[in-house]
């Protein structure tokens, strides 16, 4: 997709991959055939910069023909570079600019109490978005409110846009600074499907806090040239790089 | 009005159970008939309003019908990027409500003024924005927004203000209310400076001259037609509104006129100047510091009724 449609954030979109998989195929209690249905679970991208993913995550999971992934990106259609309003079934908020998914997610979950429904909201994130004050808004108002059916995955591929995340703003220790401000805080290899499936299985958790997820990733993941290479947050790969990486995925 | 949208609020949330409060921490016992009722539809979010508006995006996403309230600066532009993302970008029935407009709170300093708020909030694609005159507009404003699917913003000024409506009017969010007849000059008011345009018509009344005013309460969608009218009927139009001259409702209207050409009307903008009040003092002295005064209000329309008239008279001499 970022090939063909010259895009960037292709580093970013590897480092979740993992994440939205076990999310979506291991947790969510959604039907790809009633997107709408009032009970659903929810996920927010809110590193909406990671577009591709969610989309190839979607359509494989079924809420789309996977057909429409080679749309991404192309002028007047729907597959944005980060998601626009309700562009497809199963997205459920326009994101890209960072900060803002955490504050929905709680929207959704104080919403779904107000109801009497019982869905969860999972939300994930950027390390480099953790530098939005917003975010840390929301991090005070979850706890406040005993929203446990939420929960934060951040993707802490050590990255942002030009530099190193534990560099750019004192991140560290971002585990205990989640479970200072009140959250039931977790810290997991962010590429063993198991140790995924399990801590977002385990949401909630049973504390009455909402749950933290810091998910340790590589920015890249997957393909060799690219994994840690803060490059990859702008570059696009090349027709040579493509057949490369492909080759390393057992791609035909 | 403040106490005007506390009544309104609790009387609809009785018919309406998606209406959801969010108090940005203020409105101290405002709400407590409120909170009694609806304890489970109230939440106070903390001084943290970019949480504040993107979590009722993130009921609204789920169909309530939340409204935001704090202090006007701190729901516009505080939290201006999670309005325009969130709200309206995702095109969703978020009410905002923002109290103290203008030099209302003109006292606690420019940091609580708010004179910039109605161009931020008209800039912003499907937003409504709504400046009720007085406790029954404020009623009747709230009670559509929460009727409609779109982002609205009203706003507030602060309470005790004069009531201007002896009856209820037909309200509508973008059709002005003339709320006083008059035949040589129209003055067009918005929000908490209605009840100072009806008594600067009271002014212009000594000095013979007979001014229309009207509520031109919805600051977008601008009410074309009313505009049309009162363009052709009169030889001078005036704006007023405790907001700068930049880009609130005399912006919007010489926005207007620009798409309008060959008027008759001239027309002049009378709002705050573009730069901060520095001085202590409470909202009568920004008022007179700002000229929004009824008696400086009457003498500006009165110069521009003049010289609209005289350069008529020219106009038909030659």
């Amino acid at each position: 997709m970022s090939h063909k449609a010259g895009t960037p954030h292709l580093g970013s979109s590897l480092s979740c991959v993992d994440i939205l998989v076990a999310v979506y195929w291991g947790t969510l209690d959604i039907d790809p055939e009633k997107p709408q249905d009032p009970y659903r679970d929810r996920f927010i991208l809110s590193k909406g910069h990671a577009a591709s993913t969610l989309y190839a995550t979607l359509a494989h999971r079924g809420f789309f023909p996977i057909e429409e992934l080679r749309t991404f990106a192309e002028a007047g259609g729907k597959l944005a570079e980060q998601p626009s309003p309700g562009c497809m079934p199963g997205v459920e908020a326009a994101t890209g600019s960072l900060g803002h998914g955490l504050s929905l997610g709680l929207g959704m979950a104080l919403a779904g109490r107000i109801q009497g429904h019982s869905f969860r909201v999972f939300v994930a994130m950027s390390d480099g978005e953790c530098n939005e004050g917003s975010v840390w808004e929301a991090a005070m108002f979850a706890p406040a409110h005993e929203l446990d059916s939420v929960a934060v995955i951040i993707d802490y591929n050590k990255w942002q846009a030009t530099g190193k995340s534990d560099d750019v703003m004192a991140l560290r220790p971002l585990r205990q600074k989640w479970e200072a401000f009140g959250w039931s805080a977790y810290e997991v290899d962010g590429h063993d499907m198991g140790a995924l499936v399990d801590a977002v299985r385990n949401v909630p958790d049973g504390s009455g806090k909402p749950v933290a997820i810091v998910a340790h990733t590589v920015k890249g993941k997957g393909i060799s040239f690219m994994e840690d290479d803060n490059n990859w947050h702008y570059r696009s790969p090349d027709a040579g790089e493509l057949q490369r990486a492909k080759a390393e995925l057992g791609l035909s | 009005m403040r106490n005007a949208f506390a009544l309104e609020v609790t009387e609809l949330a009785a018919k309406d159970e998606r209406i959801v409060l969010l108090s940005g921490d203020i409105g101290n016992r405002l709400f407590d008939d409120y909170k009694a009722l609806y304890p489970g539809r109230f939440l106070n979010t903390g001084v943290a309003e970019a949480n504040m508006v993107s979590v009722a995006a993130g009921m609204a996403l789920c169909g309530l019908r939340p409204v935001v309230y704090t202090i006007t600066p701190f729901v516009t532009t505080r939290c201006l990027e999670q309005i325009r993302v969130d709200v309206c970008y995702q095109n969703l029935a978020v009410t905002l409500v923002g109290v103290g407009g203008g030099l209302s709170y003109a006292s606690l300093g420019a940091t609580h003024h708010s004179c910039e708020d109605l161009a931020f909030m008209r800039a912003l694609p499907h937003m409504r924005v709504v400046c009720p005159g007085d406790a029954v507009e404020v009623r009747l404003a709230l009670r559509e927004a929460l009727a409609s699917e779109t982002p609205v913003y009203i706003r507030l000024g602060k309470r005790g203000e004069p009531v201007i409506h002896e009856q209820t009017p037909e309200f509508e969010i973008g059709k002005g209310i003339v709320v006083r007849p008059g035949t040589d000059v129209c003055l067009l008011a918005t929000g908490n400076m209605l009840p100072g345009a009806v008594r600067a018509a009271d002014e212009l009344a000594k000095s013979g001259i007979s001014a229309q005013v009207v509520s031109f309460h919805t600051v977008k969608p601008l009410d074309g037609r009313l505009l049309g009218e009162v363009f052709s009927r009169y030889s001078a139009v005036v704006s007023v509104e405790e907001h700068s001259i930049l880009g609130g409702l005399g912006g919007g209207i010489a926005e207007w006129l620009s798409d309008h050409p060959g008027q008759r009307a001239r027309f002049r903008r009378i709002g705050t100047a573009d730069t901060f009040m520095h001085d202590a003092g409470e909202q009568e002295y920004a008022r007179e510091y700002f000229g929004l005064t009824p008696e400086r209000i009457a003498e500006k329309a009165r110069q521009l009724y003049q010289a609209a008239d005289s350069g008529l008279r020219a106009q038909v001499r030659n």
